[in-house]
């Protein structure tokens, strides 16, 4: 019989997530959030997301991220970003929480109204809205929390704020 | 933050008075990285004077709405310099992305790199 491994704690972070939410905490910088994005593509994979579905669900990632570290935290290091996600066999499901003051997700306007055509700003947010099941806010606009149904279409269970 | 060496992010090349870009990068997404293809690209118009731009996305697998950004603002650049934009040979799923921010409106878009030249 094979010893008992001890598992180092990214593996037991890694185990994490299979069965309850993992929890990472990360400092307001790029380098960092890009492990935890590859971290969570690993476990996609692992669990067989389809290949749409990581592509999906890594853009609305990705634009979540640079939100809580750019526009949350104001790229200021000492600040962290907190994320607690699950790669279930159904549903993938993440928050990410930054540390900054927060903004409402109304305000924001919409980026494909012919004025706004060029303006830079409210894509992210129509990418995670188009690419996840659920998108929400807490009251306060410094949390994200994010689901994804697999392989199939969110339809009407769709909720957009 | 992993400093990155400021390394080319494209590739250039004329095809008679058309730049053709090719980008380097299969993902365009680490802020740092959208920074210095941004420089690049407005580099090609403010500094050499490029006119028409041909963007060939075949290397690009991932693109951030910051990427986006870079390109409207590449577009305003070459509008206001009585130039052009086109982009071409974008993935699908990337194009997917255009069509979601109904950028596929506001950017002049072909499947491949022959036909988007014949058409400047």
């Amino acid at each position: 019989m094979m010893p008992t491994a001890i598992p180092s704690a990214k593996e037991a972070r890694t185990e994490a997530g299979q069965d309850s939410p993992a929890h990472v905490l990360i400092p307001s910088d790029a380098g960092e959030a890009r492990r935890v994005q590859e971290e969570i593509e690993q476990a996609l994979k692992a669990s067989a997301y389809s290949e749409p579905d990581i592509f999906g669900i890594k853009l609305a990632l990705e634009e979540a991220m640079v939100n809580a570290i750019k526009h949350g935290n104001q790229l200021d290091r000492s600040k962290n970003v907190r994320i607690a996600y699950q790669v279930r066999a159904d549903v993938f499901e993440i928050t990410i929480a930054d540390e900054g003051s927060g903004f409402d997700p109304e305000d924001v306007p919409d980026p494909t109204a012919p004025e706004n055509l060029e303006r830079c700003c409210g894509r992210g947010l129509m990418l995670m809205r188009h690419y996840m099941c659920e998108v929400s806010y807490n009251r306060r606009g410094n949390t994200v929390r994010m689901l994804k149904k697999r392989k199939k279409s969110c339809g009407d269970d769709k909720v957009t704020r | 933050m992993t400093s990155q060496p400021r390394r080319r992010r494209l590739e250039v090349e004329d095809i008679g008075d058309v730049t053709v870009v090719n980008f380097t990068d299969r993902k365009i997404l680490d802020e740092q990285n959208i920074q210095l293809i941004g420089e690049q690209l407005f580099s090609l118009v403010d500094e050499a004077g490029r006119k028409k731009v041909l963007l060939n996305f075949g290397n690009v697998e991932y693109l951030s709405s910051a990427a986006l950004g870079k390109l409207i603002t590449l577009n305003k650049k070459l509008q206001a310099a009585g130039g052009r934009l086109i982009l071409c040979n974008i993935d699908p799923q990337i194009y997917e992305v255009f069509e979601i921010t109904k950028l596929n409106k506001l950017f002049n878009i072909h499947k491949e790199e022959q036909a988007a030249l014949q058409a400047f």
